[in-house]
């Protein structure tokens, strides 16, 4: 192995700085810090340090999400198979959602990352790994018929105006992932609402599908004809809707991992799930809330979406707040906005808004304890 | 005696821990004082090569407190003065005696003395170094009335020296000495021990005293997270801290009227050979440590070549003062750490690294708790923007938001440092923030900066 450390020693100077690639620095970097981690040494008080780094808080978030990815192959396959009457198999269904992901997989790191890349160069900066989570939660929270060159611009979009204009990741405000999302639905929404969009082929195809057959998600169902799929098959994912975002049982398994490692806040989780109850139970019923719970991009967006931790609320009192009123305002929306039928997104986007001024009144009540610590005396 | 359980923190197992025995070691011919070990103070030299200077006697003084003086721990004469760039001064070196000469001051007798004369003989002794104020970790100012004098009597820092050995017969010195601290406080001493083992600490025989017992994980042996929760310092408030092997020194001066900053010193760390402990003054040079305890030269990991790193004080926070340094003025440990200048294919990729302890579940660490880890010095990945928000918290038994007052420091802002209790910390207290921290910030560094600009607006 050690031969891929003395190729880098070799490439090293043609890309350092005066080298002839040395524009190229930043790059090179991320690669080498990607195959091995460098050999800096702590030049602090602090001599040691946890062996854990961002590379592999990130690589947690995307094995997490692989269940809900394998799942979501399957179901596009499973969805347009159902749509046009083809009798596939198992491995046909999942080489379908293979062959229609990877364009949007592809253009979504190709865009993100080449966005990346020349910010950090430019700036001078290494490459951050965000965006190896964003650029995979991406093509997961988008209909599987999305024009490529839509969600090139709305990668590019997110990139810069989510991200890189703050500063990199670390220092957004809102989450990059659904502010590609946010973008698609304000700019091109004939692409991403409607009963055609969810399943592969359908909105061109629409003379070839099965009798009967409409396409529509659950939520929309439910908010035209008040009828919705049982509650396991909703919870299992076998639903139209976007790509990673059907099946909850997937879901949870990466939460699993989330928890178990860490890396995302279980309070956001719980509170989040804890906000939809409370709300849909005053609204619908205790019922009719739980099946909210598995329709649309409820369960993706409390798990991948609302855990973000740069753009989540960042005092623990204050995530307990941040998810129940993102659980809560999600099934505001969805019952009393007769236009869009899903409000995970928007609820999430909105509460990432509002996390600063909760964490702003949590951290207030810090510094009044200090104050009147020092009057007490 | 009140305990207070704190749950928050980390006790890090490392290896080469220091075993409770005295080392054999030859006496160290050269003694350096550094003014480096001494915050925010301008040194003024007062001795020239090659002048005789005797234990207790001043080498420099501070430029802003000129009443504040820095002893030579040992008498002989002064062999070189080191200077850095633009003549800033870094050490005098003294070539020791084989005897010691004493600057003979009076002995007081403490129950009769007033705060006067014990301020004054440790002034011109040199002793008032020992008193560390809090806010900002500094020498404190003699004219100042504490609220409180607080006094840690344990280490809960990982190879950190045992008290409860190190000092185990200097329990009549120290009760002199805070016989005599008493004196300048408007309120009470404190002496916080281990819950774990302070009954056995020679500090739980002090009398006069508030003992408190403290149980929990490292930084609960930091004095300033005591402070945080028996008396927390607001604005305009002072609170001074000596260390359990100063309040010995401030004992022996009181009554033999001698300064003798002698200790026992760990000797510990991984690439110690036989860690233990030894004797000496601060100042004393780092061959003295290595060859007392003898260090592991040749060591290879993932198949290179590593170095030794020599750090005065212990892994989380200590100076790396490299094979030529001595000993801090304010330290008791000595560690032998493993320099992590190495590259490691794909780490961060690996399901397992077993030579490497984690916090984080995404590793295995957490399956042997009890397993001892030879840390090195690797920052194990890049510098990044704070991402993770609550691995902070956890590490930091205040009532403080780290992130907020790193947040505030980094943008200068007085009136928020302020809010968010920067009178209240030291870097000490950030050193397992920084440790846990996947971004790779160097968080003690930032709090230092704070305080320096601090110091700088309050002057």
């Amino acid at each position: 192995m050690n031969w891929i450390l003395r190729t880098m020693d070799k490439m090293r100077p043609t890309f350092s700085k005066g080298g002839k690639l040395g524009w190229l620095h930043s790059t090179y970097d991320a690669f080498e810090t990607f195959a091995a981690v460098p050999a800096t040494t702590t030049s602090g008080k602090v001599h040691i340090k946890d062996c854990v780094d961002i590379k592999r808080v990130m690589i947690v978030v995307v094995m997490a999400l692989m269940p809900a990815f394998c799942f979501g192959m399957w179901n596009t396959g499973d969805q347009h198979a159902m749509a046009f009457g083809l009798q596939w198999g198992f491995w046909m269904k999942v080489w379908y959602g293979f062959y229609r992901i990877l364009p949007l997989i592809l253009v979504s790191y190709i865009v993100g990352l080449g966005i990346e890349f020349a910010v950090a160069q430019a700036r001078g900066h290494e490459v951050n790994e965000g965006y190896l989570v964003t650029g995979f939660l991406i093509p997961l929270i988008m209909p599987i018929d999305v024009p490529l060159w839509v969600l090139a611009l709305a990668v590019a979009f997110a990139v810069i105006f989510g991200k890189e204009i703050f500063g990199g990741t670390g220092m957004n405000i809102w989450n990059p992932a659904l502010l590609a999302r946010a973008f698609v639905f304000f700019a091109y929404p004939s692409t991403i609402t409607g009963d055609t969009v969810w399943i592969g082929g359908l909105g061109k195809h629409a003379d070839q599908v099965v009798d009967g057959f409409s396409g529509a998600t659950p939520l929309a169902q439910l908010a035209d004809t008040g009828t919705c799929p049982d509650f396991m098959q909703m919870f299992i994912g076998n639903i139209p809707g976007s790509f990673g975002e059907t099946s909850t049982i997937a879901i949870l398994l990466g939460a699993v991992l989330l928890l178990w490692t860490g890396v995302a806040s279980w309070k956001i989780m719980v509170s989040c799930v804890a906000g939809a109850i409370a709300v849909g139970t005053l609204a619908v019923g205790f019922d009719a809330s739980l099946t909210h719970l598995v329709m649309g991009g409820f369960a993706f967006g409390a798990v991948f979406m609302a855990t973000d931790p740069v753009s989540s609320a960042q005092t623990e009192t204050g995530k307990w707040i941040y998810g129940f009123l993102i659980g809560a305002m999600c099934i505001i929306l969805r019952l009393f906005n007769p236009g869009y039928r899903e409000g995970m997104m928007l609820a999430i986007l909105l509460m990432n808004t509002m996390a600063p001024l909760i964490d702003w009144c949590v951290v207030r009540k810090n510094i009044r304890r200090r104050e009147k610590r020092a009057v007490a005396k | 005696m009140e305990t207070i359980r704190l749950h928050k923190g980390l006790d890090l197992r490392l290896k080469g821990e220091a075993q409770k025995k005295v080392l054999q070691t030859l006496e160290a011919e050269v003694v350096s004082v550094k003014p480096s070990d001494y915050r925010n103070m301008v040194p003024k030299l007062l001795v020239a090569e090659g002048d005789a200077v005797k234990a207790g006697q001043f080498v420099f003084q501070d430029k802003k407190r000129p009443q504040i003086g820095f002893s030579s721990p040992v008498s002989g004469v002064v062999k070189a003065i080191v200077r850095g760039e633009k003549r800033k001064l870094l050490a005098v070196e003294i070539a020791s005696d084989k005897e010691t000469q004493y600057v003979q001051f009076e002995p007081l007798s403490v129950s009769k003395a007033s705060r006067q004369e014990i301020q004054k003989v440790l002034l011109e002794s040199g002793l008032w170094a020992c008193i560390i104020q809090r806010p900002y970790g500094i020498i404190a100012n003699p004219e100042d009335t504490p609220k409180a004098v607080v006094i840690s009597a344990f280490n809960s820092a990982p190879l950190a020296a045992d008290i409860n050995f190190s000092l185990k017969n200097d329990a009549d010195a120290m009760q002199l000495a805070v016989d005599a601290l008493a004196k300048f406080t408007s309120g009470k001493v404190y002496v916080n021990l281990s819950a774990e083992n302070g009954n056995g600490s020679p500090l739980n025989l002090l009398r006069n005293v508030e003992k408190t017992m403290f149980k929990g994980p490292h930084p609960t042996g930091n004095v300033g997270v005591q402070i945080n929760h028996l008396c927390p310092i607001g604005k305009g408030e002072v609170v001074w801290t000596v260390q359990p092997q100063a309040l010995a020194a401030i004992g022996r001066l009181l009554s033999k009227g001698i300064y003798d900053v002698s200790r026992m010193v760990a000797v510990a760390g991984p690439r110690a050979l036989d860690p233990g402990y030894v004797k000496c003054v601060p100042g004393t040079p780092m061959s003295f440590f290595m060859k007392a305890a003898g260090v592991l030269e040749d060591e290879k990991l993932y198949g290179q070549e590593v170095g030794v790193r020599y750090v005065s004080g212990n892994p989380l926070c200590g100076e790396n003062v490299g094979a030529d340094g001595s000993l801090g003025f304010y330290d008791d440990t000595v560690t032998f750490l493993t320099e992590g200048n190495y590259r490691e294919l794909f780490g961060w990729a690996k399901p397992f690294r077993m030579k490497k302890f984690s916090t984080s579940r995404s590793y295995f660490s957490w399956l042997a708790p009890k397993k001892k880890y030879e840390a090195d010095t690797n920052v194990n990945g890049g510098e990044r923007a704070f991402i993770v928000s609550d691995v902070y918290g956890k590490v930091l038994p205040m009532d403080i938001y780290p992130v907020y007052l790193l947040k505030a420091i980094l943008a200068g802002d007085i009136e928020k440092m302020e809010q968010f209790g920067i009178y209240e910390v030291i870097g000490e207290d950030f050193a397992l923030c920084e440790y846990v921290d996947p971004s790779k910030i160097e968080i003690q560094k930032i709090v230092d900066q704070g305080i320096d600009l601090m110091l700088k607006e309050m002057a």
